[in-house]
């Protein structure tokens, strides 16, 4: 059996990448994504603490986080649609504003 | 043998964190974020089968990768990051920070919290499990929940019938 403590590593390595994409990347549509594989790292660590833990807990949190990534997902692409609309670029140095 | 697979699956997972982070492609990226939630989905504990590996749960990864997909066709990007950079110099304070962020990872993997015996042989799991407590004693997130969704769904449909 593998040992929680490599899920728990492999989580913690998933999400120092997603950090590292928000932070180096430009394009909003990149740091969306990277913003869901940091989701999914702390799924895996969920999973592999309910494991140690011997509760199905941590499964039922798993269902949590994918309910909220996944209306965070869809009104983030929402929101940069509308942008794209309205400025014809996505970048993200350029939206220092909320409202213009 | 479990261990073996469990290390060629994280190599993948990292290795498509890492096409993800560095293709400047948005749909390479988005096809690299599906490769690494599909691997990630196998290299789960057996414990979880029942719910991280469940249909519905894929079905959500899914359509969240379709989303992806979908706002990069519509809005063909790619041209967001060929010109100057005016915060190169902030962007690379970023490794020093996710290096911090790992060595902290690190001790705590150390620490007591993940020594002692290990996982007990019939972790509960599945779908029954997951949904009794789903239905008792996380009723109240549960519909929690479901007014956030709701929230997004009216949200997303205002935003979509906004003139420009």
């Amino acid at each position: 059996m593998v040992p929680e403590s490599y899920y728990v590593a492999l989580s913690a390595v998933l999400f120092s990448m997603g950090v590292l994409g928000v932070l180096v990347r430009r394009n909003p549509l990149v740091i969306f994504m990277s913003i869901e594989m940091m989701l999914n790292a702390a799924n895996v660590a969920l999973v592999a603490f309910g494991q140690r833990y011997n509760t199905a807990e941590g499964q039922v949190l798993v269902f949590f986080v994918m309910c909220v990534a996944a209306a965070e997902v869809a009104v983030g692409l929402a929101i940069i649609v509308v942008i794209f609309r309205l400025r014809r670029r996505l970048s993200v140095d350029e939206l220092s504003l909320m409202r213009w | 043998m479990q261990l073996g697979a469990f290390v060629i699956l994280a190599v993948l997972v990292v290795g498509s964190a890492a096409g993800l982070i560095l293709k400047r492609n948005p749909i390479h990226g988005a096809l690299f974020l599906v490769l690494n939630l599909r691997e990630r989905r196998r290299a789960l504990p057996h414990a979880a089968r029942g719910v991280p590996r469940d249909r519905p749960g894929h079905r959500v990864r899914g359509a969240i990768a379709v989303l992806f997909v979908f706002a990069i066709m519509v809005l063909i990007p790619g041209k967001e990051e060929t010109g100057p950079d005016p915060l190169r110099g902030q962007r690379w304070l970023a490794v020093p920070v996710v290096g911090v962020f790992l060595l902290l990872s690190a001790l705590i993997l150390r620490s007591a919290a993940l020594k002692g015996p290990g996982p007990a042989a019939h972790v509960p799991g599945g779908i029954e499990a997951v949904g009794r407590l789903l239905f008792t004693d996380y009723l109240f997130p549960f519909e929690i929940t479901s007014f956030l969704l709701l929230a997004a769904i009216v949200g997303v449909l205002t935003l979509a019938k906004r003139k420009a």
